[in-house]
């Protein structure tokens, strides 16, 4: 076997080289895209917090869902495996391919979460831990009994088909004697009233709740035709009649199952967004009373005028301004700012920010739901409900549809009445135009060019979480992007490495990697873990200092280094010195890279016809840079999150309809009012949860991707519809005339719907071209 | 045509096994990742599940 495997080794390394133009799957998987990105990849996992995503199974083994990107081919399968395996603690590590997603399962005890997975990232595969409830697609009952229904539906249909060919072949040879034919109508009757009865439940249940609730909905008109074929035809069995219509009413069933069980899958579920907001609040803040005792209790608990002690590296509890201690406060949650604030006595602090240096006593001027927090929770909800409710075109569509082929058939039954036919005739006719204009095509119209696009996105790590989402993407003309973590990739990495000495650059990530600001966390990426050890002390506003061998060694701001104020490079952005005794000061900049091919993507989606527009919570000059290199023209800065809603509703009164993109907490209520809104995977949980779309990957050309699936699907669906009503243009007429018998139906009905299908399908052709 | 009265009862007992078939596959969850029991007919140590 051994020698197979080599042999095919060959073409599948040829595959993947044209595949993403990388050797991805040589020996193992080597880096890729990015070799150098497997650092940072590591750093997102981590900071993604991947305990929060952990659950338990009976067994108590800690169990894990990862998204695994990069994977391209039975050896990333099997490297991944293996190389997880190999940990003692793993008991269980499963890769699926199709959904690009890990499960692990493995002794909490032995090894953590980050442990674990450390070995596959260096690899090049980059993870993502994820909640399985949120990604989980609407109720897997659901899912499941539709499954079941529609594999009851199909082997009836079969069988029925069977029955019915010999009928039909009696008819034109006209050798099969009335009672072997009555015998095939009364078998199909055996096996198609189980069927309508149990199958059946999906379309009765939703019509008699639309007709309870006053409405009509396509499900109504679909229930009349199944009960109203299969009785008739039972009547005519009784009675030895010669047609049947027990093949329609069960193909119908099939048809229109398959329909509503892609239809299904493609909706998932999304938990409430503002529950999920709540959760990034603190749960417990520390009060200090009068006596000077510290004091655990609740957040609400917390009124104005308390004072609250806060810890180095927690999240504020409450709004309030700081009474005793000076630190740096991380503020991009909530402003989308790059940079941490430096805060002193007197200054204002928002709840959920993240206190980066220092303990610090904070006198509370808001609590609960009247923080900054809270305004955005209530923003966010508000934007959500005064978004107008999209009505999907297939329901419109079925809106007229009902009425109209309900008048259709009482016009024929009525008709053929008055013109001297017998009402059991009359009503057979009413029927047959029921049968015939049953929406299989339409119902899958829809669905199955759904499912086709959300698999294409999903194996360009486009998650598409609303139903609607794909419609909706279609009709954009602007697109508003958020600045930091959206266009940027969020993080600020050191730009200078060249100039720097290897020593001074291993020195300074020793230092930095005792502080949890960014800037120093950039440095501490950068270095070779060369173990020397230091006391650290943190200066908060100014910087780090540790004793070394010649003297006290600092890193941080040009005033803590003592560095002349015109020294080193004064244009670039933020920065930090390196100053030991006795040598020159050693200067590290940094910025707030470009995601990768952000440029190109703007450029694309200008291309495209499509209005491109920033919209950043930062400081103008940073704003107005980013602009520049991402090649937009359009851009604000220092917008706060309601004014971010109010750009869009500004926007939407002009007429235009507005994909927004962003990821922090202040873009989560604009992502909740656009027409449709996007995030990345490494966006904040509330964020994510109120896109409709998720994308992976450090690229931001998947927006582009996006919006080429949604629009050539739109086209798709309206050929679709298209179709089908073509054929209803030409079938009805003749059901109404009377010249519509079984076989008919069962033909038209079937080849219609096997033609939508087809013409769906061509996205996936489309694909395959675009890979090659 | 007596034979039919033998024919079709066979004919809905295979194809009831198929469905039993189907209902079971479903059940054991053979469907959740196609494209990767595609790929891992490739790997040659039995040892991999």
């Amino acid at each position: 076997m051994g020698e197979v495997a080599h042999n095919l080794q060959a073409p599948l390394e040829g595959f993947a080289v044209k595949d993403i133009g990388a050797n991805c799957c040589a020996g193992g998987a080597v880096s890729l895209a990015q070799s150098s990105g497997t650092i940072a990849d590591f750093q997102e996992f981590v900071a993604a917090n991947p305990d929060a995503f952990v659950t338990r199974d009976e067994d108590g083994n800690a169990l894990l869902h990862v998204l695994v990107e990069h994977m391209h081919c039975a050896n990333c399968i099997r490297t991944i495996e293996a190389t997880l395996k190999s940990n003692t603690a793993v008991c269980e590590a499963r890769v699926n391919f199709s959904t690009r997603r890990l499960l692990l399962r493995w002794n909490e005890d032995l090894a953590s979460a980050s442990d674990l997975v450390k070995p596959v990232i260096d690899l090049g595969y980059a993870l993502t831990p994820y909640d399985i409830e949120i990604m989980q697609l609407v109720g897997d009952e659901e899912d499941r009994r539709l499954l079941k229904a529609l594999g009851v539906a199909g082997f009836a249909a079969m069988n029925v088909m069977l029955l019915s060919v010999s009928v039909w072949a009696g008819i034109f040879s006209a050798d099969m004697g009335p009672s072997t034919r009555d015998l095939m109508h009364w078998v199909s009757a055996l096996i198609a009233m189980p069927t309508v009865a149990y199958s059946g439940q999906v379309f009765f249940k939703s019509a008699i709740a639309a007709l309870r609730a006053g409405r009509l909905n396509m499900d109504v008109p679909i229930s009349l035709a199944v009960v109203l074929a299969t009785g008739m035809s039972l009547s005519e069995t009784i009675q030895s009649g010669e047609y049947a219509y027990f093949d329609a009413a069960v193909t119908l069933l099939f048809f229109l199952l398959v329909g509503r069980y892609l239809d299904n899958r493609a909706r998932s579920k999304a938990r409430s967004a503002a529950e999920r907001l709540l959760l990034m609040k603190a749960v417990a803040a520390t009060v200090i009373e009068a006596d000077g005792s510290h004091r655990s209790v609740s957040v609400d608990a917390v009124t104005p005028g308390t004072l609250v002690h806060v810890a180095m590296g927690e999240r504020f509890p409450v709004d309030g301004d700081i009474f005793k201690g000076r630190t740096t406060v991380d503020n991009s949650l909530v402003t989308g700012e790059s940079l941490p604030i430096d805060t002193q006595q007197g200054n204002p602090v928002f709840a959920g920010t993240m206190n980066l240096s220092a303990p610090v006593q904070v006198l509370a001027t808001k609590t609960g739901d009247n923080t900054l927090l809270g305004d955005i929770v209530r923003l966010m909800e508000n934007a959500e409900q005064g978004r107008a409710k999209y009505v999907r075109l297939a329901d419109r569509i079925a809106e007229y549809y009902a009425p109209a082929v309900h008048v259709l058939a009482a016009l024929t039954f009525a008709g053929w009445w008055l013109l001297g036919a017998d009402w059991q005739a009359a009503l057979f006719q009413g029927v047959a135009v029921l049968i015939i204009t049953c929406p299989c095509a339409l119902g899958l119209a829809v669905p199955v060019v759904q499912v086709v696009a959300s698999g294409r996105l999903l194996q360009n790590g486009i998650l598409v979480k609303a139903a609607d989402g794909l419609e909706r993407l279609a009709q954009i003309d602007t697109v508003v992007f958020d600045k930091t973590g959206t266009l940027t990739e969020g993080r600020l990495d050191l730009t200078n490495q060249a100039e720097i000495q290897n020593a001074d650059l291993d020195l300074a990530a020793c230092i930095a990697k005792s502080s949890k600001h960014p800037l120093a966390a950039a440095v501490a990426r950068m270095g070779t873990n060369t173990g020397m050890v230091f006391d650290v002390q943190e200066h908060p506003g100014l910087g780090l200092s540790a004793e070394a061998e010649g003297g006290e060694v600092r890193l941080g701001s040009r005033e803590w280094c003592n560095v002349a104020v015109d020294m080193g490079d004064l244009t670039a952005g933020p920065e930090l010195w390196l100053s030991q005794p006795g040598k020159k000061p050693v200067q590290f900049l940094f910025e707030d890279c470009l995601r990768h091919k952000a440029a190109d993507t703007i450029a694309e989606l200008e291309k495209m016809g499509l209005a491109v527009e920033l919209l950043s919570g930062d400081r103008p000059s940073v704003a107005a840079d980013v602009a520049a290199q991402a090649g937009i023209l359009q851009w604000r800065a220092s917008v706060k999150p309601e004014g971010k809603v109010e750009r869009l509703s500004e926007l939407k009164a002009l007429g235009r309809t507005v994909l927004m993109v962003g990821d922090g907490l202040n873009d989560a209520p604009a992502l909740s009012s656009a027409h449709v809104s996007m995030s990345p995977a490494t966006a904040s949980d509330v964020s994510q949860t109120a896109a409709d779309f998720v994308f992976q990957g450090r690229s931001l050309s998947a927006v582009v991707e996006a919006i080429r699936v949604a629009r050539f699907s739109h086209k798709l669906v309206v050929q679709n519809f298209g179709m089908a009503f073509l054929y209803n243009a030409v079938a009805v007429p003749l059901a109404i005339m009377g010249f519509v018998t079984p076989l008919f139906a069962a033909v038209a009905m079937s080849s219609s719907s096997l033609i939508v299908c087809a013409n769906s399908m061509r996205l996936k052709v489309k694909e395959k071209e675009n890979k090659k | 045509m007596t034979i039919l009265l033998l024919l079709i009862p066979i004919a809905l007992f295979l194809g009831g096994l198929g469905l039993l078939a189907f209902l079971w596959s479903l059940k054991s969850g053979q469907y959740e990742d196609l494209e990767g029991a595609a790929n891992r007919i490739l790997f040659d140590d039995d040892k991999q599940p």
